[in-house]
């Protein structure tokens, strides 16, 4: 079925009216339909592309006298196409049908929508606030509308949020956090147990939300690149690739074969540091230090080698829209080469002594297992999805400069501990072959592309970072400024992927489960 | 075993020699033996054997725990300077704080530091623990420890890379 026959079998579904159907960029396609539509439109978009869905956001239109927009995003990778679903609601009819029921992937959407917005989503069943915690912010104020005002008052503070209760005989609770043993970013996890096994448990985060999406609002998309890169420091370059993707498109900007090559390379870089040092994260969570000492010294090895060639460790500063800042030039090609080398041959040890111990193998093996069917039905993305044989990366789908490379998809099925384990293994190796190729077919020229006029308009950017794909939805006023900026992580989608995992498992092998997703505190909190 | 051994014997000693740390004009050995040594003898004094840090994010973006954990690596092994990381604010001798201070975490971090047995000290890493950094300004970051508590050491960057975070720790037990 090809992106035509989608639309044309919307166009037939019963009593739906398209007000318009437009395609701003190639792999875009917007339909605007009326809000007594919404549910239906989406309920097929879902089954047919078929994919959850990806984003859901509003847009505070009221300045322009046009009450808000609300946006749904699917996938439709086979079709290489990007459905977004646009409605408009008046103000004083701040409410939309929810979809959470059908499409649980919806549902935390809803809510972010509602904190940050107030607009109601009807038949949500879950309307607890995701990010404004209840004991700090007052009811009423919505951060996301244009017109809010910074509020001191903490009269309104209702300071309750309800736990999902699990009742019965020798049922006990565990609450871990928000600060944990480790270094590492604050979430609180709550855990229901009945002697070992867990029986629920309900994450609870928010805690590093910074209200970034506001910052955002009324830059300059240069100067927005730097907070981009913040988001999450461990994937500063798939956050500012997604971003800059984004601005580009809207600004019409013909990136240079070069700099797409060097992004991919970039973002191959990150994907190798941040894949071994979960590595060594499994291994030290079960007590073998050996391996995960090995493990953090490749990963300061990569980390060196960033700052070799872009001075950043963290590869930040590099991406701007247009290009790239930094090049690769012939003496660095050969350091690269020289500590490829070091980091294969160094894989392939780690890779020997973590299978050829058997006490390992059995704590990862069948452990924090996410069935093929849950992760559907949640909507979980990236190498967590690839984990449990979901076929989808958006360097696949959506390849750009990766066609040329010709990439291989990592792909495992039994969904558990060493299912991840091995797709990072893979997505390492598959990361140094990737990296070979781009160098050999580095085209010369430029690194940048100089533009001048700004445009308006709303596209999508997006980057497969090394936990799944980042998306971005920019809106860009006449001006060229910032008026909106969705971004969503995958830790988003697949900090749920996480609580269904662990079920039936026993708390000391959660900080294993949770290392073989290493989900990302800030980019859900944003 | 024998993949264990033979990685141990190809790969040799990984860390980096203190002088990098230590003296940054690279000086002679005998000196930096003598600046181990007073290293060594202030912190038994200070502290009683080594300092013990407990790390608090406040909303940061993660680039600055990495790092923190990279000056634990076989790289650069900071423990031998007699610093290690624990997982209880109660077994610290200091707090280790990055981010800008989301409001979500205020309350956590007032309460970790309380947790700290006396005498006790803060440690500010990155630019978002010393004014929110780019996070300044936002409706939901307070930007700054300072503002809350008594910081005695800020170790500046975004990152601040682990060779920085080393020789400003090392600097300031001087």
């Amino acid at each position: 079925m090809d992106h035509l026959s989608i639309i044309s079998h919307i166009k037939e579904i019963d009593g739906v009216e398209l007000l318009d159907i437009r395609e701003p960029h190639p792999d875009e396609t917007i339909i605007s339909i009326r809000p007594k539509d919404f549910k239906k439109v989406c309920m097929h978009l879902h089954t047919l592309c078929p994919s959850p869905v990806m984003m859901l956001f509003a847009c505070d239109e009221r300045r322009k006298g046009a009450g808000f927009s609300i946006y749904a995003v699917f996938m439709a990778a086979p079709q290489k196409k990007w459905f977004v679903i646009e409605m408009n609601i008046a103000e004083n009819e701040a409410r939309f049908d929810s979809l959470a029921k059908e499409i649980y992937s919806a549902s935390l959407f809803e809510r972010e929508i509602k904190e940050m917005f107030g607009i109601e989503p009807v038949g949500n069943p879950d309307t607890r606030r995701l990010r404004l915690h209840d004991e700090i912010w007052p009811e009423g104020h919505y951060p996301m509308l244009k017109d809010f005002i910074r509020t001191t008052d903490t009269t309104s503070v209702s300071g309750d949020y309800r736990f999902t209760k699990v009742e019965g005989e020798g049922i006990f609770e565990v609450p871990v956090g928000p600060v944990h043993a480790g270094i590492i970013g604050p979430g609180h996890f709550r855990f229901s147990s009945a002697g070992e096994p867990i029986i629920n448990l309900e994450i609870r985060l928010g805690f590093t939300h910074r209200g970034i999406e506001k910052l955002m609002e009324g830059k300059d998309p240069a100067d927005a690149v730097a907070i981009a890169e913040r988001v999450e420091g461990d994937s500063s370059f798939a956050h500012s690739l997604a971003f800059c993707h984004a601005a580009e498109k809207i600004n019409a900007i013909a990136v240079p074969e070069r700099a797409k090559y060097l992004r991919a390379l970039f973002l191959e870089l990150e994907r190798m540091y941040n894949h071994v040092n979960d590595i060594g994260g499994i291994a030290t969570d079960v007590g073998f230090s050996f391996p995960a000492a090995l493990a953090s010294a490749i990963k300061e090895n990569i980390l060196s080698l960033n700052e070799e060639l872009t001075s950043s460790r963290y590869l930040r500063g590099v991406n701007i829209a247009g290009g790239v800042l930094k090049d690769v030039c012939r003496d660095k090609i050969k350091l690269l080469k020289r500590a490829l080398e070091v980091a294969i041959k160094d894989i392939n040890r780690l890779k020997e002594i973590l299978d050829s111990s058997n006490s390992f193998l059995d704590r990862v093996d069948g452990t924090g297992i996410l069935k093929k069917k849950t992760a559907q039905d949640i909507g979980i993305v990236g190498m967590a999805a690839r984990a449990c044989g979901i076929a989808m990366d958006l360097r696949k789908d959506f390849p750009g400069i990766y066609d040329k490379i010709k990439f291989n998809i990592a792909l495992e099925h039994s969904g558990d501990v060493l299912a991840r384990l091995r797709i990072r293994f893979s997505e390492f190796m598959e990361s140094v072959r990737l990296i070979g190729l781009l160098i050999e077919g580095l085209p010369p020229g430029d690194i940048r592309a100089c533009h001048a006029q700004h445009k308006e308009g709303l596209s999508l950017g997006y980057a497969e970072g090394w936990r799944g794909q980042v998306l971005y939805a920019l809106k860009l006023d006449p001006a060229g400024i910032i008026e909106r900026c969705k971004i969503v992580d995958p830790s988003f989608h697949n900090w749920h992927g996480l609580s269904y995992s662990v079920l039936g498992d026993i708390i000391p092998d959660f900080p294993l489960c949770n290392k073989s997703f290493d989900l990302s505190y800030p980019g859900n909190d944003l | 075993m024998i993949h264990i051994l033979k990685t141990r014997l190809n790969k040799g000693i990984l860390t980096k020699p203190a002088e990098i740390f230590l003296q940054p004009d690279s000086g002679t050995r005998e000196e930096i033996e003598a600046l181990g040594k007073e290293l060594r003898s202030l912190i038994i004094k200070r502290f009683g054997r080594s300092l013990f840090l407990r790390e608090v994010d406040t909303g940061s973006c993660g680039a600055c725990e990495s790092e923190i954990i990279a000056t634990t690596n076989p790289i650069y092994d900071i423990q031998r300077f007699g610093v290690n990381f624990v997982a209880s604010p109660r077994h610290a001798d200091a707090l280790m704080v990055t981010g800008p201070v989301s409001k979500n975490m205020l309350l956590a971090l007032k309460k970790t530091y309380e947790a700290v047995p006396e005498p006790k000290f803060i440690i500010t890493v990155g630019c978002c623990a010393h004014d929110g950094g780019v996070f300044k300004n936002s409706y939901y970051t307070h930007g700054g420890v300072k503002d809350f508590l008594p910081v005695e050491l800020h170790i500046p960057g975004c990152p601040p890379t682990p060779t920085q975070i080393i020789k400003s720790l090392l600097a300031f037990l001087r």
